[in-house]
């Protein structure tokens, strides 16, 4: 097995993963990953199917403590604080580690109610303060103009990129610190995909961003950091541009470069 | 002989096997079509014959007196106003129980503990009681609550209607609480939305029309039941509204009467047939709508 390769990324850890350990049952899918995600910049996972990069981004915001089968040993810090110690309600946990996921998801109810449902969980908002956070919401996540007059239908009548940016306007309404996003354009057409790239690169400004992705152009293009992921070892982790150009090592440059066997 | 010869030799020996194949495709085709067709007709038939029936006999029967007045001694005029009035409102509180009851079980078992023994267990028993014969419900509620009440009674028959409610409504919260994708609950839990809340406002939410459609059906299914009725609600002549009482219901009803010889009862039945089976088809036909609004 590869001993993994950790640079230290130049800007503030937002999320420091120490020797993460990650099991289904009784399969070891991440084996000792240690990573640190840098604050307000893109970081991209990519790897080959089953490599472990979404169960990674899962342990973020703890999704897998939904399956009782699932669980995760080691640090995820987030400021300094371990995610997976934590006394903190997994609520809260979970409202400043947002996440979308691969296939939009709106909710059953208006495409108001889809923004409003999260914000109603932690904050007590006048109707008047909810218009504005809604339209605001709408606004970050680049669907603003195209729902503003529709607000009261439903979330599940817009088409399927208008949908996914929906789900990141429900993600951004309730102001995490890092959003997650599984794969968010793999359902998506070129033009849709375009849009929510456009997005991200918006969103680093504000947000801490992790991406899994399977398209590697994609990943070049819209991240600052790159983790490259096999069977379960994170291979290499840097600056995308020198993982794209210069990859340290090989098993990386035949990824990237397709001849990956 | 040359290659090019061969080859188009084969060539068209593999258009004949090909041919061929597919005439007899095309003849089983045929043949299950014309099974199936027949089939449909077969079961078409009869409902259309029920559907003529209850038409025409119970048309006959109806008239204003069968909704105003009480059910009369044999060869004397009246309606049916004390058994119209009896189902309703035994389905209805049978409904109004079993509903809540269903559906909180049902929720258990699709949300909190779908692969727990006490779901596995529940799940058997749930199926014992939605094939259970109805008279065996019907005595049951006999021996446990009317024995003990020393008295005949329209609760009796709203618990035993209740007791059929109850598995069909768990049933199909259960199912369509399931179709609901995951990815849909996970969506609501990366939010840091609480369990019950999820349940609730999302996945409930998602499948409600789903749920409805599993009352209406069983209220379908309860407003035609006959022998949960005999041995709890029994009958009644006179109006009553009090539920301690011995109630009369359209299904029993119709079961007294049309086995009569007397004409005016015979009439009064088919009246009674002819509400039930308007009131389950309008149940169904909501039903529908229902499922169907939901896209």
């Amino acid at each position: 097995m590869p001993t993994t390769q950790v640079q230290t990324p130049p800007s503030r850890a937002k999320i420091s993963v120490k020797d993460l350990n990650f099991y289904y049952g009784k399969f070891h899918a991440l084996k000792s990953i240690n990573l640190e995600i840098p604050e307000n910049k893109v970081t991209a996972f990519i790897g080959p199917s089953g490599c472990g990069k979404s169960t990674l981004l899962r342990t973020f915001n703890r999704m897998f403590e939904l399956y009782p089968e699932q669980r995760a040993e080691g640090a995820i810090e987030l400021d300094g604080e371990n995610l997976l110690t934590s006394k903190q309600d997994v609520a809260l946990i979970r409202a400043k580690v947002g996440m979308v996921f691969q296939k939009p998801t709106p909710f059953p109810m208006s495409i108001y109610d889809n923004i409003a449902f999260g914000v109603k969980l932690f904050e007590n908002l006048s109707a008047s303060e909810m218009d504005d956070r809604v339209e605001w919401a709408l606004k970050k996540a680049a669907l603003w103009t195209e729902v503003r007059d529709k607000l009261q239908q439903s979330g599940s009548g817009l088409s399927g990129g208008q949908q996914q940016r929906l789900c990141i306007a429900r993600g951004i309404a309730i102001k995490p610190e890092v959003l997650l996003l599984d794969e968010p354009c793999s359902a998506l057409d070129p033009i849709s995909t375009a849009k929510i790239e456009e997005l991200i690169a918006e969103l680093k400004n504000e947000y801490t961003v992790v991406i899994v992705t399977h398209n590697m152009q994609q990943a070049a293009r819209c991240s600052d950091y790159t983790a490259y992921m096999y069977l379960g070892d994170l291979i290499e982790f840097g600056a995308t541009e020198q993982m794209f150009f210069k990859p340290k090592r090989k098993e990386t440059e035949d990824y990237i470069t397709g001849r990956f066997g | 002989m040359s290659t090019t010869a061969q080859r188009l030799l084969a060539k068209q020996q593999l258009a004949e096997v090909r041919a061929a194949r597919y005439a007899g495709r095309k003849r089983v085709n045929k043949v299950a079509l014309t099974l199936s067709l027949a089939a449909m007709a077969f079961g078409v038939f009869w409902l259309i014959w029920i559907l003529w029936e209850t038409l025409r006999l119970g048309l006959g029967g109806l008239a204003i007196s069968t909704f105003t007045e009480m059910t009369p001694p044999p060869n004397e005029a009246g309606g049916i106003l004390n058994a119209i009035f009896g189902s309703l409102v035994m389905v209805l509180i049978a409904t109004f129980v079993g509903t809540p009851i269903g559906i909180m079980a049902g929720i258990y078992l699709a949300e909190y503990n779908p692969k727990g023994w006490l779901s596995q267990v529940t799940r058997f028993v749930n199926d014992i009681l939605l094939s259970a014969p109805s008279i065996v419900i019907g005595l049951f509620v006999y021996a446990v609550v009317v024995a003990q009440m020393k008295s005949f009674s329209g609760i009796a028959g709203s618990i035993a209607l209740a007791l059929i409610v109850i598995p069909v409504v768990i049933r199909t919260t259960e199912n369509m609480l399931q179709l609901i994708p995951p990815g849909l609950r996970e969506a609501a839990y990366a939010l840091g939305t609480p369990k019950w809340k999820v349940i609730l406002s999302i996945t409930l939410r998602a499948a409600r029309a789903g749920v409805v459609t599993g009352v209406l059906l069983a209220v379908a299914r309860i407003s035609g039941e006959t022998a949960p009725l005999l041995f709890t609600a029994l009958n009644n002549q006179f109006w009553t509204a009090d539920v301690t009482q011995p109630m009369a219901s359209l299904p029993v009803t119709i079961f007294k009467f049309a086995m009569s010889p007397y004409e005016n009862w015979q009439h009064l039945a088919w009246a009674g047939v002819f509400l039930i089976t308007v009131a389950v088809l309008a149940l169904n036909i909501l039903a529908r709508v229902l499922t169907r609004a939901k896209h």
